[in-house]
């Protein structure tokens, strides 16, 4: 028993060198996996739905190649890449390129993880301005849009039909009330949207709220609890599924594709889906309260350039992002994405190569930047509080007026 | 090692009376064995305890966050979570969720190990059966019993409409959300419950039962007077560490309600994650308040499980 105690001790003693050894190996690995040689540059994107073969990474690649260096890719999850971005920023290991949902941009740039154009001199003159907004804070532009998406009502013509209603007919709040009630009346159900307790909720609910003339930083005006009101009356009466308490954007969908109802809030990402749905249907912008088209919020995402210790990086990030957002390679990525491109040029070449976009350009022009009007950082504290004030208005613990009071008192 | 120690003819004689050669090895290499285990424990027990403690302690932006120099807040974060208008509900809902839990899961997991130990034909599948929602990763049983209890295309609701009930919002209404999630979880739970009491059922002698009976003793009293409080050991550890298990619950009720509408079905596991993660602007110093308020009661029930378990090992 005495003597195995060497060759263990020896064994034990080898095992904490090798462990201590991978550890440092691993750290060191850490380190140059997300800042890489002066070769390599990162980027991280929210798009994991493309694999290593796909457009979108021989895109990056391509740019790569083209700005003389080697691309290493890492794609997350979109609610996870600001937390991820935060972390890496902590630890002085930001990717050289970062593409980012642009509510989250005012949020980045707040904690210095980003350039400015003014650092990095990235050219923004060609997107178009309210797209750009999002992601200005304090007269600081922190990037630019690769492409934008946004909400619309699509509609199943086949169900409107049966239900008598004369699409051209809905213009407002109330025309558009009357139709789902006849839409009701012919044993079909009315429209769907997604009002789960997220960002995603808040977002659904924008083109409502800016269309009844409500502004975010007052939440319980009149006009905001108007619109809150249309929705709980929808649910009252049945119009609405009640399931729209836990419908995110793609459960929502899920409902319309059923075929049974006339109306659906939803994204431009759909278009794909829309034409596989097997029915036939159309868009309608999102009507304001007393006719006219709301302004919806944007989606999509933006292309930033996050501080580096290494200042010299720059100059060839800016060259990866003007590849990226090119012309012709806008075109192709919006196209992939679905997505609305950001200038005026490649919204051009998109309808006229699909004119079913035509609509959607137009809803883009008009929407607005969640963080836009300067709130910035503001507006993740209004959009919890608001969010929660639908999911209270709707689930009935609470009226839509005091709902909305008490998450006006939360923000403060 | 011992094999290879005979066999080697180099080698000297292992001698079990001679006296240790190098008198101060087994020290060195207790402390190499020691070396990793400490490590492992310092780096992902009490590192991010640390680190969560001292989160909690400052006051923390999304700037300082990075930049690294928040400021000490001494107990501000508690103070405003303690404030804070979801303290009451979520601290209402944490112990109703864990009580109602813990028990159902506790007495149904009894009654199924009761009538699994009568060993009747096909039994051991059976049990087998119930072991199904163990196995099952938690995202899947989740999402099936959101999908089940949706208000509109839920299976549920279609059963009550066939038997003429009218349909209820099981997660979209304040007055339903925190009774469904509390079904999921406590079917969740059973089969825990079932395998222990079982296990703990067998090693109850079958004399006792059969003297009782042949005293008189009928199912039910043989039951609460033999097989229960024989029982009481392995009751009280299930029991502790079910306690344990269902003050953390986050990740079903995330799936099937976020913690609402309107916080009605919000515990503290998800208020926490809500704080720290689930707006795009993180309240990292709150949302580590309230997780250290979990992990301090987590503890209490914890050290009440050594106590115990110092107690049986005594008796």
């Amino acid at each position: 028993m005495n003597r195995p105690t060497g060759r263990r001790l020896t064994a034990a003693a080898l095992t904490v060198v090798a462990l201590a050894a991978t550890t440092t190996a691993c750290s060191s690995g850490g380190n140059s996996s997300a800042k890489g040689g002066s070769g390599t540059f990162t980027v991280w994107d929210p798009y994991p739905q493309f694999t290593a073969g796909s457009a979108w990474a021989k895109l990056l690649d391509g740019c790569g190649t083209e700005a003389g260096v080697k691309i290493k890719r890492t794609a997350f999850d979109t609610s996870d890449l600001a937390n991820k971005a935060l972390l890496a920023a902590q630890q002085n290991n930001s990717p050289d390129v970062l593409i980012v949902d642009n509510p989250v941009v005012s949020t980045l740039a707040e904690a210095g993880v980003l350039t400015t154009t003014a650092d990095n001199k990235l050219d923004t003159s060609k997107a178009d301005p309210n797209l750009l907004a999002a992601g200005q804070a304090g007269g600081k532009t922190y990037g630019t849009p690769i492409g934008a998406n946004t909400l619309a009502l699509y509609y199943n013509k086949a169900v409107l039909k049966k239900a008598g209603v004369d699409i051209s007919s809905v213009k407002d709040w109330k025309s558009l009330t009357a139709a789902l009630a006849k839409a009701k009346a012919a044993g079909k159900k009315g429209i769907t949207f997604s009002a789960i307790g997220t960002e995603e909720g808040s977002f659904q609910f924008l083109p409502w709220f800016w269309g009844a003339g409500a502004n975010l930083t007052e939440l319980d005006s009149a006009q905001g609890v108007s619109a809150l009101s249309l929705w709980k009356d929808w649910l009252g009466s049945g119009y609405a599924p009640n399931s729209v308490l836990n419908n995110t954007q793609t459960t929502s969908w899920q409902e319309f594709a059923t075929g049974d109802y006339a109306f659906a809030e939803n994204g431009t990402w759909q278009l794909a889906n829309a034409e596989k749905a097997g029915f036939d249907y159309g868009v309608l912008p999102i009507p304001g309260a007393t006719g006219g088209t709301a302004a919806a919020p944007t989606g999509g995402e933006f292309v930033t350039v996050p501080v580096q210790g290494d200042t010299g990086r720059y100059a060839t990030s800016r060259k990866l992002v003007s590849c990226l957002t090119s012309t012709q390679n806008l075109l192709e990525t919006d196209t992939t994405l679905s997505y609305v491109a950001p200038t005026a040029a490649v919204q051009d070449k998109q309808v006229a190569s699909d004119a079913k976009l035509k609509p959607w350009v137009e809803a883009v022009k008009a929407a607005k930047g969640r963080t836009s009007d300067d709130l910035g950082t503001k507006y993740p504290k209004i959009s919890e509080q608001m969010w929660k004030a639908v999911q209270s208005a709707l689930s009935g613990a609470a009226s839509p007026k005091s709902a909305l009071a008490s998450a006006q008192a939360a923000v403060k | 090692m011992q094999d290879g120690g005979r066999t080697a003819p180099a080698g000297p004689r292992p001698d079990r009376s001679a006296p240790p050669r190098r008198p101060r090895s087994p020290q060195w290499a207790a402390w190499a064995f020691l070396t990793p285990v400490t490590l492992y424990l310092g780096l992902f027990y009490a590192y991010p305890l640390y680190r969560n403690l001292d989160l909690s302690l400052r006051h923390y932006t999304v700037r300082s966050f990075v930049q690294g120099d928040a400021p000490f807040a001494g107990l501000d974060n508690y103070r405003t979570v303690f404030d804070d208008p979801t303290f009451g509900p979520a601290l209402t809902h944490t112990v109703v969720f864990t009580a109602v839990c813990l028990f159902f899961q506790y007495a149904l997991g009894l009654a199924l190990a009761v009538f699994f130990n009568q060993n009747f034909r096909l039994s051991a599948t059976l049990r087998a059966l119930f072991l199904v929602p163990w196995l099952l990763p938690l995202i899947v049983s989740a999402s099936t019993w959101s999908w089940m209890l949706n208000s509109d295309s839920g299976v549920v609701n279609a059963v009550l409409h066939a038997v003429g009930i009218a349909p209820v919002n099981w997660l979209t209404s304040p007055s339903w959300s925190l009774a469904s999630v509390i079904i999921a979880n406590v079917w969740i739970g059973i089969p825990f419950n079932l395998v222990v009491l079982y296990s703990g059922l067998q090693s109850i002698p079958a004399s006792l039962h059969e003297a009782a009976a042949l005293d008189g003793a009928g199912a039910w009293r043989r039951f609460w007077h033999i097989t229960f409080p024989l029982l009481r050991p392995v009751s009280a550890v299930t029991l502790l560490l079910g306690l344990v298990y269902t003050l953390k619950v986050f990740d079903i009720i995330w799936i099937m309600t976020k913690g609402g509408p309107a916080d009605s079905s919000t515990t503290f596991a998800t208020w926490s994650y809500r704080l720290g993660f689930g707006n795009l602007l993180p309240a990292f110093g709150p949302g580590a308040a309230v997780g250290n308020l979990l992990v301090a009661a987590a503890v209490v029930f914890g050290l009440l499980y050594l106590r115990v378990q110092r107690k049986q090992a005594l008796s």
